[in-house]
């Protein structure tokens, strides 16, 4: 294969590896705080963008996009509040099953609120022709803003869990419930921002995707799947690990169209989860008990 | 105690019987269709009742089973055999009077499997599947199995979606009636109506005596142990795994039986039986009518299945199904269906308003 | 706890409800009350799902249209009572609504589906059921063995092949890359692409199948680019359209990209912006009505559907909501040169209209055709400036 084919598989590899890594980010902090796997966590990606969409018919790009990531936050915040919150006797079962009804919900109202039809953000530089070339590869300048916001976003939640106070909160209530309660942190309030947290971050990450993938209100499950397959294979938990896990997913799904037909390239990564389940469940990067521990 | 055990499906029968000759008397037979369509998928929530309930493991990946057991028998009973080669096996088949010859749509004449010897190998496949999915993530927790068995149900989907001799898209649509001897065949022409509404509730009440005879044996009884506590059970010198294991695979047999009979007779299958949706969808079904209920599987599955098939819900179906899941899970966790439980307390609190 | 105890109650109740007496009223409700002397005709679209871009403009149009000729006094002085079922794109679905509209309802005939997979499904249903259906589908084999009472109106897939094939071989294109979605339209298109090629001296080099909910599909073009072809086709009807010519240009794939008739609605070209100029397929004459000679016998029909389509629901018309207007046309005009509504008769009467003018094109019906429709249903199209325009080689 001539190399400049290899840069370009590598260029689809990373840039849709970067979306998987974002939606798995999502669902680690939540897991993390709480132990629910948030199956509505594609739908927040989607209700970000739809969202943004709609507003920038009448304001700028970049704030558009910033109220929509708000808004989006908001929502998955009160969709704490109003399902997850108020499950009695909260076992893994019921809450996947909510999870599951939220996301279902969330999807059909975004159908009924918007429609079916395929809607796409404006390119943030360039417009649908502009290509620029790298390392022999050609691209769009937009899969460069993806890459970037992903790499703020990675960088910014490691110094927000790291260097502020509700950070290291969130991190109390994922390492040690009962002692963050016990140190005074309302531990109720922390799952309710990290729901909110990982709506946002997904919300952004829809936003700066949607030029290029383009937005559909039932498009949300698919990612979700695919980004929890991501979180699973770094190890439910550890974000860091989902980002290398996100990568090295979207580049084995870019080079298996060498080899298979392009039809299977979903089955890719439903065969690498499968066997990830089956010999290493804690995560290729995971320690054995890591999702006891539960650090960011 | 063994007429208590057995009265419920007594009463299921005579229920059974007597709204056929209702629909029959007041030639409103049309509802037949649907019904046993709605029997079918209820068999599939009977299983996954099995497994949520009972072994409190979840999966979401049933429609996979179903779509195994449907497309398997649906391609061994419209693939011609004569065009594979292989002569001497085709022979052999014949001797055991395992092939079928018969006419096709453009008038040209196949040999295929018979129908029961598709439902044997469609068996042996769900079996195959079953335990390569469950052996690795029984012994994982809640949602390890609940994304190993929705990983399962996407793969099947895939296969039956990107596979020309499956159908690709389109699926089969010219799968031949089962004839299950002499003139009882599964088939959904309309002369057949009645006969395989009988068929169809036969499965039903069989696999509902398996159950109660299930649920009060040393197996059911260890099951509801596991979905108490599954340390305890352990403790107690249960072989946990190997009990959930083989809820696990009766609920695919129940789930690939269900799709091998419906395939039949609907007439065929297509990858939207295969979907997530669809496995969600019986989850909602299991769970609204209580997870360690199989009457409430039965009822709601009966009940759902048959409003969905009339458009009674119109383009707001998947909603109505996510509304359950949320409903159910916020509100009756243990689902709608426990009428003993409910009779009581209602009886208690008229009982309390009275004294007081 | 108690309100728990009262869900469950209201839960239970309304369940049963729904399902017992309640439901044999609402189902009776929801039976279409037989308005005396009315002709009840039966609808089976793909509203929501996975066909909502086939199923909701047909919907759309045939209650538009079913309007319109009520208030002009319906057909034979008889109203028609149109009764339509969201199948969401499942064949299970459409079987059950088939029985229903067949045996509860005894309907005239029935319109739709809108996709192969259930046309196949319910074909031999209402055959037995003498119940005439007019699909919406492509299928080849919904028309072909024939049955009686089963016709279609969409024009068939292998002409919008051969009619690329043509255009391919005057631009002297010989070798190519197939991009293909899989559903059944992206996959029957791919079929036909495929049995066409060797006819027309086309070589495909590379055909790959993606999945219809893809948000990329720059690895497939580069894979395409590596086996160095000179034209790209994408038979699909799903929002990767748009993104097919966003990623080719965007790789700096300067081939020409040919599409299939599902790129027949401007929304694709809104949506692949100033990626979609220049792209070349095959379509019927609705979106380009405005630009037919006075005197194209289609042009009055078109130009009048496209109005009060545009007019009544405020989104461009689509040609496959076409498809649904030309089936209860011939209906309509079956019944009226029948002269009743007997089934034999209207079915008859189908086959024997000639030169009647649809949105597709002109159908001419017989006894072994069942489709009545031909090659010069389709026109080449092109983009230019965010327009449609005719394609013409320059």
């Amino acid at each position: 294969m001539p190399i400049d084919q290899i840069a370009q598989y590598c260029f689809s590899g990373i840039t849709v590896g970067s979306i998987y890594a974002i939606v798995a980010i999502g669902f680690n902090i939540i897991y993390n705080t709480t132990g629910v796997i948030n199956f509505a966590q594609g739908e927040f990606v989607i209700l970000g963008a739809m969202t943004a969409i709609s507003l920038a018919a009448w304001m700028p790009l970049a704030i558009a996009i910033g109220l929509a990531v708000l808004i989006t936050a908001l929502i998955g915040g009160l969709v704490e509040l109003i399902f997850i919150r108020r499950v009695k006797r909260p076992t893994v079962l019921r809450l996947i099953i909510i999870t599951i009804g939220v996301s279902i919900l969330l999807r059909e109202t975004m159908l009924h609120v918007w429609d079916e039809k395929v809607h796409a953000l404006p390119f943030f530089t360039g417009t649908e022709v502009s290509s620029v070339t790298l390392l022999g590869a050609h691209t769009s300048p937009q899969v460069l803003w993806v890459l970037g916001a992903c790499a703020l976003i990675v960088a910014g939640l490691s110094l927000f869990f790291k260097f502020t106070a509700p950070g290291r909160a969130m991190r109390a209530c994922a390492a040690n419930r009962t002692a963050a309660q016990l140190c005074g942190i309302k531990v109720r309030w922390m799952v309710t921002a990290s729901f909110m947290l990982s709506a946002g971050v997904g919300a952004l990450a829809g936003c700066v995707t949607s030029p290029v993938t383009q937005t559909q209100y039932d498009m949300g499950a698919p990612l979700a799947i695919k980004g929890f397959t991501v979180a699973i294979l770094g190890g439910l938990g550890n974000s860091v690990a989902a980002v290398a896990a996100g990568l090295l997913l979207g580049l084995l799904e870019a080079f298996s169209i060498s080899l298979f037909p392009l039809a299977y390239q979903d089955v890719v990564a439903i065969v690498v989860l499968l066997a990830v389940l089956c010999f290493r469940p804690s995560g290729l990067f995971g320690r054995r008990d890591a999702h006891v521990s539960g650090e960011f | 105690m063994r007429s208590r055990r057995y009265a419920p499906i007594a009463g299921l029968v005579l229920f059974v019987i007597a709204l056929q000759l209702t629909l029959s008397a007041t030639g409103t037979t049309y509802y037949f269709t649907q019904i046993t369509m709605s029997v079918y998928y209820s068999l599939v929530a009977l299983g996954l009742c099995l497994l949520m309930g009972y072994a409190g493991q979840i999966s979401l990946g049933h429609a996979g089973f179903f779509a195994i057991g449907g497309y398997t028998s649906a391609f061994l009973t419209t693939h011609n055999i004569a065009t594979s080669g292989g002569g001497s096996a085709v022979r052999w088949l014949q001797q055991f009077g395992l092939l079928v010859e018969r006419q096709d749509l453009y008038g040209n004449t196949i040999v295929h499997l018979s129908p029961w010897l598709a439902l044997a190998i469609a068996m042996a496949l769900t079996t195959a599947a079953a335990l390569l999915v469950g052996l690795p993530v029984i012994r994982l927790r809640g949602h390890y199995l609940a994304m190993a068995t929705l990983g399962f149900g996407i793969i099947i989907y895939r296969v039956v979606l990107g596979t020309a001799g499956l159908g690709e898209a389109d699926g089969f649509s010219d799968v031949p009636p089962f004839r299950l001897f002499g003139w009882l065949e599964v088939n959904g022409r309309k002369p057949f109506a009645a006969q395989n509404y009988y068929i169809a509730w036969t499965l039903v009440v069989i696999v509902m005596l398996l159950g109660a005879n299930l649920v009060r044996s040393r197996v059911g009884r260890a099951l509801r142990a596991i979905h108490e506590n599954e340390e305890a059970a352990d403790a107690l010198g249960i072989n946990v795994a190997r009990c959930k294991l083989t809820a696990f695979i009766l609920s695919a047999w129940l789930a690939a039986l269900a799709g091998v009979f419906a395939t039949h007779y609907r007439g065929g299958i297509g990858p939207s039986e295969a979907t997530a949706f669809k496995s969600i969808r019986y989850v909602a079904i299991v769970a609204a009518g209580g997870m360690t209920n199989l009457w409430g599987a039965l009822a709601m599955g009966v009940l759902l299945n048959f409003l969905s098939l009339r458009g009674v819900f119109g383009s707001y179906d998947d909603a109505v199904f996510g509304a359950i899941l949320i409903a159910i899970m916020l509100f009756a966790p243990d689902g709608l269906i426990r009428v003993p439980r409910l009779f009581r307390r209602i009886r208690k609190k008229l009982d309390g308003s009275l004294a007081a | 706890m108690k309100c728990t105890l009262w869900f469950r109650v209201a839960a239970v109740a309304s369940v049963l409800g729904a399902g017992g007496p309640g439901g044999a009223a609402w189902a009776a409700e929801e039976k279409a009350e037989p308005t005396p002397g009315s002709i009840k005709v039966g609808c089976i679209f793909s509203v929501t799902g996975p066909a909502a871009y086939l199923g909701a403009p047909e919907k759309k149009t045939a209650e538009m249209l079913v309007e319109k000729i009520n208030a002009a006094g319906g057909v034979l002085g008889r109203k028609i009572q149109l009764i339509v079922k969201d199948s969401e794109g499942s064949p299970e679905r459409a079987t059950s609504f088939a029985h229903q509209l067949i045996e509860e309802e005894s309907v005239l005939a029935i319109i739709g589906p809108s996709t192969s997979g259930e046309s196949l499904a319910i074909k031999n249903i209402c055959q037995e059921g003498k119940t005439i259906l007019l699909s919406c589908a492509a299928a080849e084999k919904i028309t072909d063995p024939v049955a009686p009472y089963v016709f279609k109106s969409a024009p068939k897939d292998s002409y919008a092949a051969q009619w690329i094939y043509r255009t391919m071989k005057e631009l002297g294109i010989k070798r190519i890359g197939i991009l293909a979605s899989n559903d059944g339209f992206g996959l029957a298109g791919r079929d036909q692409l495929v049995k066409y090629a060797p006819q027309n001296e086309i070589e495909i080099a590379a055909s790959e199948v993606y999945d219809k909910a893809t948000t990329d599909l720059t690895g497939a073009l580069n894979k395409l680019q590596g086996q160095n072809v000179q034209a790209v086709v994408n038979w699909s009807i799903v929002p990767a359209q748009a993104l097919v010519a966003k990623n080719m240009r965007q790789l700096g794939f300067d081939v020409p990209l040919f599409q299939s008739h599902g790129f027949a609605n401007i929304q694709y070209v809104r949506a692949g912006g100033a990626a979609a100029n220049g792209t070349i397929f095959p379509a019927g004459r609705l979106l380009i009505a405005d630009l037919l000679p006075d005197n194209h016998p289609q042009k009055k029909l078109l130009m009048e559907y496209k109005k009060d389509y545009e007019a009544r629901y405020h989104e461009d018309a689509s040609n496959f909501g076409g498809h649904a207007y030309d089936a209860l046309t011939i209906l309509t005009a079956a019944i009226r040169n029948a002269g009743s509504t007997d089934r034999e008769k209207v079915r008859d009467a189908i086959e024997k209209l000639q030169g009647f003018v649809g949105t597709a094109g002109i159908f001419n019906f017989s006894k072994e055709d069942h489709n009545g429709l031909d090659m010069t249903s389709f026109e080449m199209l092109t983009v230019k400036d965010g327009k449609f325009t005719f394609y013409k080689r320059n």
